[in-house]
């Protein structure tokens, strides 16, 4: 199939491209990678009046480090990411979730606010996002305003941006010096949609008497399963205080199974996908157990 | 009525102008429009790599963008890169290996594995896999694509060594 008609226009400004937003509403959409719209126009399931091209836009990509955070523009190409330094040094679990978006081709055009203002649930993305607690800040006409990647997701592609909005930064703490990360996600092929994902971070507490230390703080996002990215609340509340070992591990797998609901599709059953997601949980939790030394 | 543009860019070295539909992605716009049918369309949904080109030096699909928005960009096909010399190494052996069969995801293969052999250091018959896995080859199981882009890199890398001096 081809693309439906439309018309084009190459946005210079910001400005420019907010007021045509305001303009068009849901009749436009906007085009900054392509990589998932373009599909979704060559399919015909996306049908806007008018296309509204923010590449030109200047401004709106790098990636630079405040004292606290680190800052994403939104036009930022996941190649850019997967090269940077910043990330590497200050986003280790960015660094490694990048290998894992698309494939390279698509990596050199896809940009990180298309990804995350597609909100495709098995995109690695919005869950590290999600996990890192990142805030996203949406431009409109009427000013900006700053909503955190927890409250952005509302569903199967769709968030709380609304149709006069763009996407234009992304704001991730820095990851402090003792925060542990896992990321792990499994697909049938390499760069893919991950059939089930998971992107968690950690921190660790000395005990006063002993050596042996425990988890102070741990969140752990499971993707590819519910409409969005899914934060295993009561799973975390269970592990933290504890030191990981068989034991914990072995209940943090029953507590994700009564957590956890996910919705079957053509990369695998309801149940296969839980099971996987447990899976997933095990190997995290022994990654982080390693770190903090408490399994060999 | 269909909406169009003037659009002027590089391609293959030389200057070309056009007037575009807007809604006409870049693979069909170097298909119908310029003759350049070495660029192949599978899925025009990004999944398969049959229409990969270089967009500014970077891969890209070329059925996820639209030809509008190669106005100003500098862009490769596999004509271009056939007719520099570029990849000759790669093509011939990809012929010894009988790494094309069909050949029909051939040229986004080529285009894709390019990026690999102009390295400096060897790369890890795993990274190849990783490296051309946004491109599906029905025929071979990849195992004879593989097997010629690690040759021509290690050839690429053998010749350097002897000759310290070039390249």
């Amino acid at each position: 199939m081809k693309a439906p008609l439309f018309d084009y226009v190459n946005a210079t400004s910001l400005d420019q491209a907010l007021g045509l937003l305001d303009q068009y509403g849901e009749e436009a959409r906007i085009i900054a990678g392509g990589q998932s719209l373009m599909a979704t126009l060559n399919m015909r399931l996306s049908q806007p009046q008018v296309l509204i091209d923010i590449n030109s836009i200047q401004g709106l990509s790098g990636v630079r480090e405040t004292r606290k955070d680190i800052r994403i523009g939104a036009l930022t190409r996941h190649m850019e990411l997967l090269e940077s330094d910043i990330v590497k040094e200050h986003l280790p679990l960015i660094a490694s979730a990048m290998p894992h978006v698309a494939h390279v081709a698509i990596r050199n055009r896809g940009t990180i606010g298309g990804s995350l203002s597609m909100a495709d649930p098995a995109a690695e993305l919005p869950a590290c996002c999600v996990a890192l607690d990142a805030t996203f800040e949406l431009s409109s006409r009427s000013g900006q305003r700053v909503v955190k990647a927890r409250d952005f997701f509302s569903g199967l592609y769709t968030t709380e941006r609304q149709d006069n909005e763009i996407l234009t930064q992304i704001t991730i703490p820095k990851c402090a010096p003792q925060q542990l990360h896992y990321f792990e996600e499994i697909n049938r092929r390499q760069g893919d949609f991950a059939i089930v994902g998971l992107a968690c971070t950690a921190a660790v507490k000395k005990g006063l008497m002993s050596s042996k230390r425990s988890l102070k703080a741990l969140d752990v996002v499971i993707f590819g399963c519910e409409d969005k990215p899914t934060r295993l609340a009561q799973t975390c509340l269970h592990l933290i205080g504890t030191s990981i070992d068989k034991n914990t591990i072995t209940a943090a797998k029953q507590k994700l199974e009564q957590e956890l609901n996910p919705t079957a599709n053509l990369e695998g059953r309801a149940d296969t996908k839980l099971h996987l997601a447990t899976v997933l949980l095990e190997r995290a939790l022994l990654s982080l157990a390693r770190d903090i030394g408490t399994i060999d | 009525m269909q909406n169009t543009r003037e659009i002027a860019f590089t391609l293959n070295g030389e200057e070309v102008s056009h007037r575009v539909p807007v809604r006409q992605h870049l693979a069909d716009f170097l298909r119908h429009e310029l003759g350049l049918t070495g660029t192949h369309i599978g899925c025009e949904q990004g999944v398969c790599g049959a229409c990969t080109i270089r967009v500014n030096g970077r891969s890209a699909r070329s059925c996820l963008m639209l030809a509008v928005q190669a106005d100003g960009c500098v862009v490769e096909t596999i004509e271009g890169i056939s007719q520099s010399g570029e990849i000759a190494d790669l093509q011939h052996e990809f012929i010894q290996r009988n790494a094309a069969q069909c050949a029909f995801c051939t040229p986004g293969m080529l285009m894709t594995a390019a990026d690999l052999i102009g390295g400096k250091e060897p790369v890890s018959r795993d990274a190849i896999r990783d490296h051309i896995s946004g491109n599906y080859c029905r025929c071979t199981g990849y195992h004879a694509i593989v097997d010629a882009i690690e040759s021509t890199l290690n050839k690429r890398l053998a010749s350097d060594k002897s000759n310290p001096h070039h390249g």
